[in-house]
């Protein structure tokens, strides 16, 4: 299910596969440690600190500051048909940071390293295979969720 | 502790070598340390051979170089940490012999690129970063040196015209070494209106992908001292980590990795950032040298952009920095280009670097980065 994640994916399998369910209904999940409550982002099934194997996963609301920015105008195998594209890096609000494209609702010009952001889940509706991913747009930018199952 | 010393250094011409194999490669560089170190081939105890395995249609380089060199029986083996692997190559060789193993160690980078396709290429760029979280964006090398180019502007207010007079420099030096794939400077202004690449990166911020191979003979003090060369020794070798995704850093102005190894190398050496004449630093992006005077302690943090505005780096600065032109105008063969470091540096040491020498230079320095600081190793040169 990993597979799921990303444009195009390297890693089909992972412990922390389910990270992409719950962002195909709209939640983010970072993880926290279910021996000493280590929480980061992205989550990771074994802990860096006391090495627990347990883990939770942890919805995060995805609100950060971008931490630094690059337009790639030269692209690799699989994102030639999205060039030129905007990668952030966020700093999150709960901790962790991430990679992302910068979405539509932040244009070039208005792009400030430091300026507040929101990571939105997303998905790829043009293709037949289900693809997930996020994107970093203005405070404030909402989504849809799926109810939580169980 | 005793030392270890470099007795013999070969280097072949860097570009697209489309003539060669990689063995061929190798045997150039291996001819020419071999009749500089002045030995019988039969006192080579061990070989250690740098390359990065994804280049190279023939699997398990190691083997067909040893075979091509004519060194079996004696072991041989691959160091292997990206752009790094030259220097861990270095790394072993100092290990093995300071271990008493062995006393005289041949350590060959070699590395043919331009054999894989456009497509190839492309799709090993895509791969560079973590792969779960990072590369799943498009991430690409240029992209995440340019990221940290656009902290380290916006912190530190260095400029576009500051980046791109590291590659002016190192094309000015690349024009006087006949081993560069380019031979020719270049001016600022050509340089700014290059191609976008990576904002704030265009091609000319970039080093490129190269052939070519380079040679090292390491030896134990005492056989380093029978053989009556101006030996150079290695004196200080520091070598560290940091984590392979760039999210997992501190920050993104500097490579920790860097700052670790130069301590350790410093220190081993007995020397401080002062005492250095001569660095060849890894200049795999014109970022990547400014961060490197900074971590490497030439400079305070955020003063790279007026180091190299300065013309400090220059030969007659405070420190010669890549003066046979660095990655950017030799090219860059990635398992190759550790080896060429060093044996700049001891060219530099011995006195024998012609027209770019630098006036006494007695202690030299290499600064070598796998990947985005994942592993860094800089290792502290000096003459007797
Ligand atoms: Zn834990």
């Amino acid at each position: 299910m990993f597979g799921w994640f990303g444009k195009i994916s390297f890693v089909p399998f992972s412990k922390v596969q389910d990270f992409a369910v719950h962002l195909k209904d709209g939640r983010l999940m970072g993880s926290v440690c279910k021996g000493c409550g280590y929480a980061t982002f992205p989550p990771r099934a074994d802990c860096p600190q006391c090495l627990a194997g347990e883990f939770d996963f942890r919805e995060i609301g995805g609100r950060g500051k971008l931490y630094t920015w690059t337009r790639i105008s030269a692209a690799p195998t699989g994102f030639e048909d999205v060039v030129p594209y905007t990668l952030g890096v966020v700093d999150l609000e709960e901790g962790g940071r991430l990679v992302a494209w910068i979405g539509d609702t932040i244009p070039e010009g208005e792009i400030r390293i430091g300026m507040g952001v929101q990571v939105v889940p997303r998905m790829m509706e043009e293709r037949e295979e289900i693809k997930v991913y996020y994107t970093i747009e203005k405070p404030g930018t909402t989504w849809g969720k799926a109810p939580p199952s169980g | 502790m005793s030392r270890v010393g470099v007795i013999g250094i070969g280097h072949g011409k860097f570009g697209r070598r489309s003539d060669a194999t990689v063995q061929e490669l190798a045997f150039e560089a291996f001819r020419l340390a071999v009749k500089d170190a002045g030995i019988a081939r039969e006192e080579i105890d061990a070989s250690v051979v740098a390359a990065v395995p994804e280049y190279h249609k023939q699997r398990s380089v190691a083997g067909v170089v040893q075979e091509y060199l004519n060194l079996n029986p004696a072991p041989t083996w691959l160091t292997e940490v990206a752009c790094a692997s030259g220097s861990a190559a270095i790394r072993t060789a100092w290990m093995a012999i300071q271990s008493g193993l062995h006393k005289v160690v041949a350590v060959i980078g070699c590395q043919k690129m331009t054999e894989l396709s456009t497509g190839e290429i492309l799709a090993l760029m895509g791969r560079v970063g973590e792969v779960q979280w990072e590369s799943v964006f498009g991430t690409t090398f240029p992209g995440y040196y340019a990221m940290f180019a656009t902290r380290h502007m916006h912190e530190f207010g260095t400029t576009r015209e500051q980046l791109l007079q590291v590659a002016v420099k190192n094309h000015f030096y690349g024009a006087k070494n006949k081993n560069a794939m380019f031979q020719k400077e270049i001016s600022l202004p050509t340089a700014l209106a290059s191609e976008a690449v990576a904002s704030p990166f265009c091609v000319y911020d970039c080093c490129a992908n190269a052939d070519g191979a380079a040679c090292l003979i390491l030896a134990d003090e005492g056989r380093a001292r029978a053989s009556g060369k101006k030996v150079v020794w290695l004196d200080g070798v520091g070598c560290a980590s940091a984590s392979m995704s760039v999210l997992r850093r501190p920050n993104l102005v500097g490579l920790p990795s860097a700052v670790e190894a130069a301590r350790q190398a410093y220190k081993a050496a007995g020397v401080t950032a002062r005492d250095i004449k001569v660095a060849e630093v890894h200049d795999c992006f014109t970022i990547a040298e400014i961060m490197a005077y900074e971590d490497l302690g030439f400079c305070k943090k955020g003063e790279g952009g007026r180091f190299i505005e300065e013309k400090r780096s220059y030969v007659g600065g405070s420190v010669a920095v890549n003066a046979d032109g660095g990655l950017k105008a030799k090219g860059h063969p990635i398992g190759a280009t550790g080896v060429s470091m060093a044996h700049e540096i001891v060219s530099q040491l011995r006195g024998d670097a012609g027209e770019r020498q630098v006036p006494g230079a007695d202690v030299g320095l290499t600064h070598n980065v796998g990947g985005i600081g994942q592993y860094t190793f800089v290792h502290v040169f000096k003459r007797d």
